[in-house]
């Protein structure tokens, strides 16, 4: 099996737990995976993304665009961004809620969200909106989105792994207290 | 051993542990910082670890170490390199005689850095061999070996890695605590005539670094990799991240490839063996042409009739963080191929307008509220405002506006002076945080008081040094062995070198800061203002502020004035409103409102989980 993913958002949306979760997951069915991402003062409200690759030979964690299989867009516009890196035929799951930038409030940049997620409509035939709004009311939680999209990621079956692989990762990562959430979050797409 | 998915910095720190290191010490500065972050958090329990108050300051610790027979690590950033350069210069002429590696993380792009300087040329012109990993896992084991080469040798080395190697994450195995190296350190041996340097060693032992020479054509990982069909013409010349990006693109195509592990001392030998038969080598390296032009050497030396391309020849971009794609285009330049618009891609074109997301103040951030009390306080005086290296260089961004300079650690107090010297009629500030301060900011502020300049001192003290990840300072009271020690007193210092005026304030006070700032800016000389409030990363707010729909009159004023990424328009597009998951409770906004709609913010100021700390 060999799987180019990549994680896209912006900093503080949790791509980064993601990413490792996904690792995880892979680690435990003895995959080779390597990951690279945006560390740094990109973090403070900036556009990051994580590259994650696994398979066989792995030679650079990086992904070339049109190669990858599977982007998780925690963010509409930054999710359009990194569309370029998709494979023809690729998957695309993506978070229906917009982070403004400053810049954009103030006035001085221009950011229509709705037009991202109608561009993706258009462009990606295998596209998953996760209304992240819903899913954050019904569970009860905002900080749970990025095992909500690894979920709906899970059920397109790009990922390589399945649900009890995620759900065997989330052991080893997440207290014990927070578990049981992240098991709902992680099921909620497909429910 | 066992396995563990580990990222490049842990995986050095790792290695480092791994092969026995006695002391490690440093001065965060991304893509760095993990690495001594790790060795504390995975420390055995006798390693002694430590954040220096700057390069120069842990170079110098790791020195002592490493002429008292122990095993040393010091950590930096390429632009810490330069700060450290003065003890690394004479260190390489003296020499150690424990293992002593300086790690220096190079940030092709740049990242997060403010230069695109290259550390391989660092060790070529301080003559200092230079190690350069190309993935977590070769970083892992060429670390060890670097400590055993540094005391073969006798001399301190470079380990230079880069941003995709420092935070890429693999898999790998790794030792376990019980299979680390033991080193036991003999103690420093008193011998003038060797730890003393006078112009008769300089100039001894400078012979004898040059004869160094090629002592790695035999290091296995230097290597080529032969083509396939034994008959290549031409040939990729490769290092770090970018030798695996090569391989990624090359897929089968019949070319001689040279992966460059120590760029200093150049492996001349194995770069012969390389050459031999080829017409033409293309160079794919980040940063300098520094494989480029140690070929064309080799061939002007050897006479050798090989064309050496790469960003010399304009064939590789001349700035900038190489990408798989740039690297496919090459390639198939190189060899003559024409560029096949392969299918596999889908074309997105008519993109709708993106984003723009520089990267700004954290919502609830104290150094905003710092910076909007010098600007409302200032509004209409001729004013410069010399910023800093840290989270408040952000404050150069819209609607803030206040960083109008900004150079390198400490420069900001610097350059304050000259502009005064230069135009005495300009208000000049100079912004620094606590960390950047007790890196380089007292000798400035002497400087200052000292030649008679007449600036405002803004320490933006946060409690932390919180850019690089909230890691502990002088001024913090913690240090990385987990002692809770006396804290040294910004105010005191200031007090000391003899300045006058010294205010402390609070940031989150939107009023009183304001005060403060018009009456401590009217004195003459050097004074400064301390805005204390701690770092929003490290405190959790006990009450968010709301806005009150009734009472907004949808002005905008807190949108457009502050720019609080926590402050966003409601959906009739008009009216203020506030995001509670980012809300902090700083209650800027609140005091700012000119009908008094906001409400409710409540900051709690006790710190919690300073990492690196109990």
């Amino acid at each position: 099996m060999s799987k180019n993913i990549i994680l896209c958002g912006v900093g503080g949306q949790g791509t980064i737990l993601a990413s490792r979760l996904i690792a995880s997951a892979a680690m435990t069915k003895d995959l080779e995976i390597k990951t690279a991402e945006t560390i740094g003062m990109a973090q403070r409200g900036g556009s990051v993304f994580s590259h994650l690759r696994i398979g066989e030979d792995v030679q650079t964690p990086l992904i070339a665009k049109g190669e990858a299989d599977l982007i998780i867009g925690f963010e509409p516009g930054e999710t359009v961004r990194l569309l370029p890196f998709l494979r023809k035929g690729g998957a695309v799951v993506v978070s229906s809620s917009p982070v403004m930038p400053v810049s954009a409030m103030i006035g001085k940049t221009f950011y229509d969200p709705e037009q991202m997620l109608d561009y993706l409509r258009k462009k990606v035939k295998r596209l998953m909106i996760v209304d992240a709004i819903r899913a954050s009311q019904e569970l009860g939680s905002a900080k749970i989105l990025n095992v909500v999209l690894l979920g709906a990621a899970v059920s397109c079956g790009e990922l390589g792994l399945d649900a009890q692989d995620m759900e065997a990762a989330m052991k080893q990562r997440i207290p014990e207290k927070y578990l049981e959430l992240n098991k709902k979050a992680l099921a909620w797409y497909t429910d | 051993m066992h396995k563990e998915f580990l990222m490049g910095n842990e995986a050095i720190a790792l290695g480092a542990l791994a092969a026995g290191v006695n002391l490690v010490a440093g001065y965060p500065g991304t893509p760095s910082t993990e690495v001594l972050e790790t060795i504390a958090a995975r420390n055995p329990g006798n390693v002694y670890v430590e954040w220096s108050v700057n390069e120069k300051a842990g170079m110098e610790v790791a020195a002592g170490a490493a002429y008292a027979g122990a095993r040393a690590l010091v950590t930096m950033k390429q632009v810490g390199l330069n700060v450290a350069s003065d003890p690394l210069m004479s260190l390489e002429y003296i020499g150690i005689k424990g293992g002593m590696v300086v790690l220096v993380a190079d940030d092709p792009g740049p990242i997060s850095s403010q230069t695109e300087q290259d550390t391989r040329t660092f060790g070529m012109f301080s003559k200092v061999p230079v190690f350069d990993p190309c993935s977590v896992k070769d970083a892992y084991e060429m670390i060890q070996e670097a400590f055993d080469y540094s005391e073969k040798y006798g001399t301190v080395v470079i380990f230079r890695a880069t941003t995709r190697v420092d935070h890429g994450y693999e898999a790998l195995e790794i030792k376990d605590p019980e299979e680390y190296q033991i080193h036991l350190p003999e103690g420093f041996v008193k011998d003038s005539s060797r730890w003393v340097i006078f112009p008769k060693l300089s100039v001894k032992n400078h012979e004898l670094i040059e004869n160094l020479k090629d002592v790695f054509s035999e290091y296995e990982r230097n290597t080529i990799i032969s083509e396939k069909n034994g008959h290549a013409k031409r040939g990729i010349a490769s290092q770090g991240a970018n030798f695996g990006y090569v391989k990624d693109r090359l897929k089968d195509r019949n070319v001689r490839l040279f992966r460059v592990a120590t760029p200093f001392p150049f492996p001349e030998k194995k770069a012969l063996e390389f050459l031999d038969g080829l017409d033409e080598v293309l160079c794919v390296e980040e940063l300098d042409p520094y494989i480029e032009r140690a070929l064309i050497y080799v061939c002007g030396k050897y006479g050798l009739p090989v064309k050496i391309r790469g960003k010399l020849t304009g064939e590789m971009p001349a700035s900038g963080e190489n990408t798989l794609e740039l690297v496919d285009v090459a390639i198939e330049h190189f060899l003559g191929e024409t560029h096949n618009n392969d299918d596999t891609a889908e074309s997105f074109d008519e993109t709708p307008q993106l984003p723009v997301r520089p990267p700004v103040l954290c919502a609830g951030c104290p150094h905003r509220a710092s910076f909007y009390a010098v600007k409302v306080a200032m509004k209409g005086k001729k004013t410069i405002y010399c910023g800093d290296i840290g989270c408040y260089t952000l404050g150069n961004a819209q609607p803030l506006d206040m960083c109008d300079t900004c150079l390198c650690m400490g420069a900001g107090i610097g350059i304050a002076q000259g502009v005064y010297h230069t135009e005495p009629d300009t208000k000049c500030f100079a912004f620094v945080g606590d960390s950047t301060f007790f890196a380089s900011g007292i000798t400035e502020t002497i400087n200052a008081y000292y030649n008679q300049a007449d600036l405002t001192l803004v320490v933006l003290d946060n409690s932390t040094t919180a850019m690089t990840g909230h890691q502990p300072h002088p001024g913090t009271g913690r240090t990385m062995m987990g002692q809770v020690v006396e804290k040294v007193s910004m105010e005191k210092i200031l007090r000391a070198i003899g300045l006058k005026v010294v205010e402390i304030a609070d940031p989150l006070d939107y009023e009183k800061s304001v005060e403060t700032v018009r009456r401590v800016a009217n004195e003459s000389g050097v004074k400064a203002i301390i805005f204390k409030s701690p770092c929003i990363a490290i405190t959790k707010p006990s009450g968010r502020s709301m806005v009150d729909n009734q009472k907004c009159i949808s002005c905008g004023k807190c949108i457009r004035e502050i720019g609080c990424p926590a402050l966003v328009l409601a959906e009739d597009g008009k009216r203020a409103m506030i995001d509670p998951s980012l809300c902090t409770g700083c209650t800027l906004c609140e005091q700012i409102c000119p009908v008094g709609a906001i409400s409710g913010g409540k900051r709690n100021d006790t710190m919690e989980g300073v990492k690196g700390c109990e």
